[in-house]
């Protein structure tokens, strides 16, 4: 169920839409890429959102036209002028028929924007799930993502793999919203609106992206101190790619000997109080899974690229890349933190 | 109405000793007076609120800044808000009754002087205790910190697990504070309103910003209640093993959420309608005719009120309510619209066909409404539930409000600030420093909230301290920044005006505007009695009726 307006009104749309978006680029600066714009779909619920905004856009627009000009004209005609003459103006007390106008018609307009709004809210939240669809647990930490995939059995953070869903043959990503602590919010702009992850209260999401490639976002939702940088990202992969990473995700640790002495270290510390890898006997639950830690791009919730000397850092003083954050520094000496990110580093 | 009630003087007060004077206003029961501190009290926070304001827009000029912490950032978009909303905006707004109301409708005073006094002190006490956090927050370390919960203070980050220390309790007990205060002072208005109008005065004829003082003030009653109901659960939570918030024990988050935002909502009304009262005075009598639809005006007023008692859950369309409650409240968020539309056609219609003088008082009042009408359509644009799941909880949002709050209500209230200071003082606001205030504060304003609705429309969330570079946010945010600078330039441009005027200004004489209602029929200042006799009155415009004996209103109603 979409709104489907004319092609007329469609065109009316676009050039709207360009308008908007040309201002709002033209304000912001050149960048590489991956530019959050709610106006740029790339997902059937974002696109339906998009239809629907560009709909209560023209209107209000339209309504703004005619009342701010009835504004401007009334300040200009009716301003008083040295030539007026020292008696009052008419004394007009009101109309019957005129207030009634201006209370029909906004009831009508009121009626269209209610009717149109209806059929976007239900299209998108009452969707039926496909059996081809994908599900992922969503959970919100202080301050980072947690994500299942009960069916394939991989559990991974902060960067959300989903398939690139064919319009032919949808393969939608289904979300299962948590929090473990405090409230959250999902938000990638491109792909769908934002729903909040409240704890006690499990929601749900979906989003079908129909281009590949990565879409940033970012907790939406005032988590605590370090909401800032609880970063979202989201790969949409084709089904090969996809197929590729939860081959690799599922895989075990390849036991490295090179690196036992950081591997001891991680292993009798308090790191494992809070942190996974799987095969070990770190199973914290508190914190990130690890196990593939060198597959993705950042750490610290996207605080951060995932590179040695940042990982170094973020295992010394985690204070200085995310203040704020849960992860304690663990004031280990320097060769100490060396082998440890060596051993990280193993965690393909 | 008697004609001796405009000739009086008002009496000068003799040679006070400083300490009396002191004494004199802190034991008074006068409203004017209690009304003059609850404006002076309003406009220390308005200055204190602007510096937290200014610092977070120092923080978010560029990407990755570090002018401040993470932690102080949050205590400062906490405390803004929650300064603005209830230290700042709400005593104005209470001062500006407890002065006006009374004049209005030809009482000595409010139905309870001293339960007057009494709000007063509280809502003062509540905003002492708030910022006491800074020095007493977390106890026993003696550094201090304030509330960094953000103004809504979502369960569960209130909760003892994630809000340890004091510093939300001093936000709680402020609110509760103040909260009962405002419901003292919404009480006094009603049966003020209800029980002290003069002569002749029926509901009928009471001045606009009476009757919406009165929709205000039943407003405040019904809105104020569940918010210290809230803040009450919150403590016993915090302190006597409570779960009602407590998700840990089972508690439900959603459950603050509609608490809050059954206050939430209203509260904005709260808020704006004084300032359609202010409009609703002002702009007739600088366009030489009376209101446009005075019975219509009312009604709107009450429905408006009626009606945003029931929008609330439009703040929570993220939070996974079933598409039934979805639609109802999009529904009811967008029917709020006609009544707001038809005050704003009703003040065009006012306008319409008259002689409009551009005296400082009005240009606020124009700019009032072309703000409040665009705030009003992004208004709409969210009411649409599924563009508010792209928009909600971001800076568009953010960009709307301020729209309201700022380019509505502060507009507005500057506008009445122009319009009774010479009532008030007995001289005139500079007309010149009034104007450079005016397109000073109108520049700032657009630069600021007009740029800011687009880094919301990019994927920027609100509440965060700092941003990631490449995002094409930090063009805006510095433009958004420098407007705010305009804008506290602006301020201090009127605060100067305030205090230099008050010596040197022109003297105002009992009627400077020309204007129609009872307050102008008295001395200015007015003496603490208001009335050498009690006015009677025939219309809704006793002073036009008296200098136009030839055409009085009282004939047409």
């Amino acid at each position: 169920m979409r709104i489907r307006p004319n092609s007329n009104l469609r065109t009316g749309l676009r050039v709207a839409a360009l308008v908007l978006c040309v201002a709002g680029t033209l304000a912001a600066e050149p960048a590489s890429g991956g530019i959050p714009n709610i106006f740029a779909p790339q997902s059937t619920p974002a696109k339906t959102i998009f239809d629907l905004s560009l709909f209560v856009l023209i209107i209000t627009g339209l309504i703004f036209v005619v009342v701010g000009s009835l504004l401007v004209y009334s300040v200009f005609k009716f301003r008083a002028k040295p030539t007026d003459a020292a008696s009052e103006p008419a004394q007009v007390y009101g109309s019957t028929q005129i207030e009634l106008a201006w209370t029909i018609i906004p009831v009508l307009i009121v009626v269209v924007l209610f009717l149109a709004s209806a059929r976007v809210i239900h299209a998108i939240q009452d969707a039926p799930v496909p059996e081809s669809a994908l599900q992922v647990t969503a959970i919100g930490h202080q301050f980072w993502w947690e994500f299942h995939y009960p069916k394939l059995g991989i559990v991974t953070a902060n960067e959300l793999h989903i398939p690139l869903s064919d319009p032919a043959h949808p393969t939608p990503t289904f979300l299962n919203l948590l929090s473990s602590d405090t409230d959250h919010s999902f938000w990638i702009p491109e792909l769908a609106g934002k729903t909040d992850l409240i704890p006690n209260h499990p929601n749900t999401m979906w989003m079908d992206p129909h281009r590949p490639g990565l879409f940033l976002g970012q907790c939406a939702q005032y988590c605590g101190t370090q909401h800032a940088k609880m970063l979202l990202r989201v790969y949409v992969d084709t089904p090969e790619e996809f197929a590729a990473w939860a081959r690799a995700q599922k895989s075990p640790v390849v036991t490295n000997d090179g690196v036992s002495a950081g591997r001891r270290i991680f292993e009798t510390t308090a790191c494992i109080n809070c942190h996974t890898v799987q095969g070990t006997p770190a199973n914290g639950t508190f914190g990130p899974d690890l196990t593939h830690l060198m597959s993705r791009a950042t750490i610290a919730s996207g605080a951060a690229e995932n590179t040695k000397e940042k990982l170094r850092l973020w295992i010394q003083n985690p204070e200085a890349i995310k203040p704020g954050s849960l992860m304690p520094a663990m004031k280990l000496s320097d060769p100490d933190v060396d082998a440890v990110v060596a051993y990280m580093e193993t965690l393909h | 109405m008697s004609a001796n009630a405009i000739t009086i003087e008002s009496v000068p007060a003799g040679d006070q000793t400083w300490l009396a004077t002191l004494h004199g206003w802190l034991t008074t029961v006068d409203h004017k007076r209690l009304g003059l501190l609850y404006i002076a009290y309003g406009l220390m926070f308005l200055v204190v609120g602007g510096v937290e304001a200014l610092i977070i827009r120092i923080q978010l000029m560029h990407s990755h800044n570090d002018f401040v912490s993470p932690q102080v950032f949050n205590r400062m978009f906490t405390m803004h808000g929650t300064t603005m909303i209830f230290f700042m905006v709400m005593p104005v707004l209470f001062g500006f009754a407890n002065y006006l109301v009374p004049l209005m409708i030809g009482a000595r005073d409010m139905a309870f002087p001293r339960l007057n006094a009494f709000s007063f002190w509280l809502t003062a006490l509540g905003g002492l205790l708030l910022y006491f956090s800074f020095l007493g927050g977390s106890g026993l370390y003696g550094a201090g910190n304030a509330p960094d919960v953000g103004w809504w203070a979502y369960a569960p980050l209130g909760a003892k697990a994630f809000s340890p220390g004091h510093s939300t309790d001093y936000w709680t007990l402020s609110l509760l504070v103040s909260g009962f205060g405002s419901i003292g002072t919404a009480i006094n208005i009603i049966a003020t309103v209800l029980c002290m109008r003069c002569p002749g005065m029926k509901l009928g004829r009471m001045p606009l910003v009476v009757w919406l003082y009165l929709v205000m003030s039943g407003m405040v009653l019904i809105a104020i209640t569940p918010l210290s109901a809230a803040q009450i659960m919150l403590l016993i939570d915090r302190y006597l093993g409570g779960h009602f918030f407590d998700t840990q024990a089972g508690g439900s988050a959603v459950l603050w959420m509609h608490f809050f935002w059954i206050f939430g909502h209203p509260e904005v009304y709260v808020l704006v309608i004084p300032a359609f009262g202010f409009l609703s005075e002002i702009i007739p009598v600088f366009s030489r005719k009376p209101i446009f639809g005075y019975p219509v005006m009312v009604a709107a007023s009450v429905a408006i009120a009626f009606v945003s008692l029931s929008v609330w859950a439009h703040h929570m369309f993220t939070v996974g309510m079933n598409s039934y409650a979805n639609s109802f409240f999009a529904l009811t968020t967008m029917a709020v619209g006609v009544p707001t539309g038809i005050k704003i056609f009703n003040w065009i219609g006012t306008m319409w066909g008259g002689r409009i003088r551009f005296k400082v008082p009005m240009l606020f009042c124009i700019g009032f409404l072309f703000q409040f009408l665009i705030a009003g359509l992004t208004g709409i644009i969210q009411a649409a539930a599924p563009v508010d799941w792209q928009l909600s909880l971001s800076y568009f949002v953010v960009a709307h409000f301020h729209y309201v709050i700022v380019g509505g209500i502060l507009f507005a209230t500057f506008g009445a600030f122009y319009y009774w200071y010479p009532k008030v003082t007995g001289r005139m606001l500079s007309e010149s420093l009034g104007k450079l205030h005016f397109w000073l504060f109108l520049i700032g304003f657009h630069l600021t909230f007009d740029v800011m609705h687009i880094p919301g429309l990019l994927g920027m969330p609100r509440r965060i301290y700092t941003y990631e570079p490449g995002r094409g946010w930090d063009t805006l945010n510095l433009i958004v920044s420098v407007g705010a600078f305009i804008q506290a330039i602006a301020i201090l441009v009127f605060v100067a005006n305030l205090i230099i005027s008050y010596w040197k200004g022109e003297k105002a004489g009992n009627d400077p505007w020309d204007a129609w209602t009872l307050e102008w029929s008295t001395s200015s200042p007015p003496s603490a009695y208001n009335f050498a006799t009690v006015p009677v009155v025939a219309s809704r415009r006793p002073l036009w009726d008296l200098k136009h004996p030839e055409d009085p209103d009282s004939r047409y109603e």
